[in-house]
């Protein structure tokens, strides 16, 4: 000790053994220590997909390339040869939800559509909609139930409130990301990059909406579910670690259709359309309707309405 | 350039050279720091799942230590500004432990938000697509990891110095001290903004955060230093006189005072109001809706800062054993505030009314131990090192062992004239 503390480092063979058993062991328990790396799976840490650029860096040619590599890993995962596109924002389109609280019915059909378009994690279970439970007379959700399993649904006195992304005008959870994975499209989407998220969750703790879900463990989706009509930004698979959430189906409402949870509603409580299209369905019930936003005083100015009306 | 890299190297050299309970510590630590690796390595495989976070609660154990890790960090400047702003030449020669102290904690800090990340192979998109200013995440990165270089350079600098043996320029290292003092309040002030410009959750968006994240780390800071510079005397052949330790007991007395009296104001306004905002206020003291699971946490955080105050506000705080029980109990008190009472209840209930609690898994908590015992390692280290170029018993032999040449560090010449005694 006071060999080395004075300066003279020599080695004397014993130090040298002693240092080098040291060495040894420390190296030992390091291995064992990071041994259930082995099981790690390395599927997506290819060095291309490390080098992948953010979305908005691409060229087209970059675009392409990385479409072809996730159709091929997508048809290797899953055996099946996805149809997946990088749709663009329309032109003159800014999308916007309307749904009458009046009609709903709080069945969850619109929940388990939304899991089998956009390719939702079964187990885990992953889910954009949650639908909540109210007493008739309150707007308050700390008096809502989220896992109301009555065998009828309504039930009475109460009704239902299904609460998704609400694609805010102002949203916080673009705001707080420190990586720019998740932006604004010029048709008012809130999407994200699942290959730029870095998983950090701030996005999450910003949301007013409870709309994002976190991918906790490798999502899992039978093969023979999978929905192959994919985009880029919207419903292509994920993995574990990165964010998701609602987009409004890109997939299909930038090709003209309407998305998965208004198809399927059985009573036409979901509206969905153009708000720059004053003729648009949409538009209309902004106009005549007495409609109302879930926490106005979070001023995020969300693009999805409720409005309670029996008619229409 | 040379003669650094010796240095180094002689500095790595000297980490491995102890006593017997030198080694004891040093080996369980590494011990703790493996445990901690391995359980990472299982969250790499297995996600975040390992965790007790889920899409409600979703920022836990890991976030909480980093938040309450940050104050240490910043309470550093409580030890450089008696110094350098009030000429207490007491604690001239203690600071360089307190920002030992923050490099560790730094340090602790970058882990701790590293592996709460889902995707930590892809940290470098922050250098690629840096979303700043608006993120107020970006502005941590920037203040923490600038804060971390100040503290090495001036850290380094003086030791540097000490061991070649000549006196610092006061141009290479003074004006870095008063950047790194405005820079400590930063660090701090940032990361209670990460959570107050959230509109979402009410629990944080309130603007007495930062001035309670200030007062709970200049009190738990010094806390934990007064306990550290103890163990130093004791262990590292350090000597400094107790009236070092009697400043650092103001400071903590004062900022516990104002701490606990931030609490009461945020309290007061929250249940007095008594609108909708108290909900995650309610569960935390008082349990909602049937869950109470943070309750027995909060109560006795508040406990064990009630005790400290009363020994610090009483004449025993003068002995030495029952100011390091206060210590001990405000360390921990702080910790369970600021981590399970600032954190978790933000998150609870959620947004939309729904009540999720939150239980780490041990998984998790082993990844915290680890980190934890891997930043006392570093400390460890850095002391270990420190101690003996200080005191003259490390220093290049060019520059001559005859200790004395200034005389402005009395303790330390005497110190070095005692260690050259005993080599």
């Amino acid at each position: 000790m006071s060999a080395q503390e004075s300066g003279r480092d020599g080695v004397t063979r014993r130090s040298f053994l002693r240092g080098g058993l040291g060495a040894a062991g420390g190296l030992a328990a390091v291995a064992a220590a990071v041994s259930p790396l082995r099981e790690l799976d390395t599927g997506d840490l290819t060095l291309e997909r490390l080098l992948q650029k953010h979305y908005k860096e691409m060229t087209p040619e970059d675009k392409e390339r990385v479409l072809e590599r996730i159709r091929n890993e997508v048809q290797q995962r899953f055996e099946v040869r996805p149809e997946l596109r990088d749709l663009p924002p329309l032109p003159g389109v800014e999308f916007a939800y309307a749904l009458n609280l009046g009609r709903c019915i709080g069945c969850r059909r619109c929940v388990h559509a939304c899991v089998r378009e956009n390719n939702q994690s079964r187990d885990p279970e992953i889910q954009y909609i949650r639908v909540l439970e109210l007493p008739r007379g309150s707007v308050d959700v700390e008096r809502s139930e989220h896992h109301y399993d009555h065998l009828r649904v309504p039930s009475p006195d109460h009704y239902y409130m299904p609460v998704q992304c609400h694609q805010c005008e102002n949203p916080p959870c673009v705001k707080v990301c420190p990586v720019e994975a998740t932006w604004k499209e010029p048709d008012g989407v809130i999407v994200i990059d699942y290959d730029w998220c870095i998983g950090c969750r701030y996005c999450a703790a910003a949301c007013p909406y409870f709309a994002r879900r976190f991918n906790y463990a490798e999502p899992s989706v039978p093969k023979e579910e999978l929905n192959p009509d994919m985009n880029y930004l919207s419903n292509r698979p994920r993995r574990k670690g990165v964010m998701e959430k609602c987009h409004f189906c890109l997939q299909r409402t930038r090709a003209g259709r309407m998305p998965a949870c208004l198809e399927v509603c059985p009573v036409g409580a979901r509206n969905f359309g153009n708000l720059l299209d004053p003729e648009s369905q949409v538009a209309q019930i902004l106009k005549t309707k007495q409609i109302f936003v879930l926490k106005q005083d979070a001023a995020t100015l969300p693009r999805f309405f409720y409005y309670f009306d029996q008619d229409m | 350039m040379k003669t650094y890299l010796h240095f180094l190297w002689r500095c790595f050299c000297l980490s491995f050279v102890g006593d017997w309970r030198y080694y004891v510590w040093m080996f369980a630590l590494s011990a703790v720091v493996l445990t901690g690796l391995n359980a990472w390595c299982r969250q790499l495989v297995d996600g975040l799942a390992t965790t007790g976070m889920t899409d409600q609660v979703s920022w836990g154990l890991y976030i909480a230590n980093f938040t309450y890790l940050v104050g240490m960090a910043a309470a550093a400047v409580m030890l450089v500004i008696p110094v350098y702003i009030y000429r207490k030449r007491e604690l001239h020669d203690l600071v360089i432990f307190g920002e030992l102290l923050a490099v560790a904690a730094i340090l602790m800090c970058l882990l701790f938000v590293s592996v709460d990340l889902g995707r930590p192979d892809r940290f470098l998109h922050i250098f690629m697509r840096f979303n700043f200013p608006i993120s107020m995440l970006s502005w941590d990165v920037v203040v923490l990891n600038g804060y971390l270089l100040l503290n090495l350079h001036i850290c380094g600098y003086l030791i540097y110095c000490a061991y070649r043996r000549r006196p610092p320029s006061r141009t290479f290292y003074v004006p870095f001290v008063f950047v790194a003092i405005v820079w400590a309040f930063s660090i701090h002030t940032v990361t209670a903004f990460l959570y107050v410009g959230l509109g979402s959750r009410p629990f944080w968006n309130s603007a007495i955060i930062a001035p309670r994240f200030l007062a709970s780390a200049f009190a738990a800071g010094p806390a934990f230093i007064i306990l550290t510079l103890q163990v130093i005397r004791r262990f590292a052949r350090y000597r400094f006189p107790d009236q070092a330790l009697g400043i650092l007991r103001g400071i903590v007395t004062v900022a516990l005072t104002i701490n606990m009296f931030l609490l009461v104001c945020e309290i007061f306004t929250e249940f007095y109001t008594g609108s909708a905002h108290m909900a995650s206020t309610r569960y935390l003291f008082f349990g909602l809706h049937g869950h109470d699971a943070l309750v027995p946490w909060i109560w006795t955080a508040i406990g064990l800062s009630g005790f400290a105050m009363v020994v610090l506000y009483t004449p025993l705080a003068r002995r030495l054993g029952w100011l390091n029980a206060a210590c001990v109990a405000l360390i921990v008190g702080i910790w369970i505030e600021k981590g399970m009472g600032l954190i978790v209840p933000a998150f609870i209930p959620s947004p939309l009314g729904e009540m999720v609690e939150y239980t780490p898994t041990r998984n998790e908590i082993f990844v915290c131990l680890g980190i934890w015992a891997f930043g006392l390692l570093i400390y460890t280290i850095l002391v270990r090192v420190t101690v003996p170029v200080l005191t003259g018993r490390l220093v290049l032999e060019s520059a001559g062992r005859e200790p004395g040449s200034d005389t402005e560090h009395g303790p330390r010449a005497h110190e070095a004239a005692a260690g050259a005694a005993r080599n």
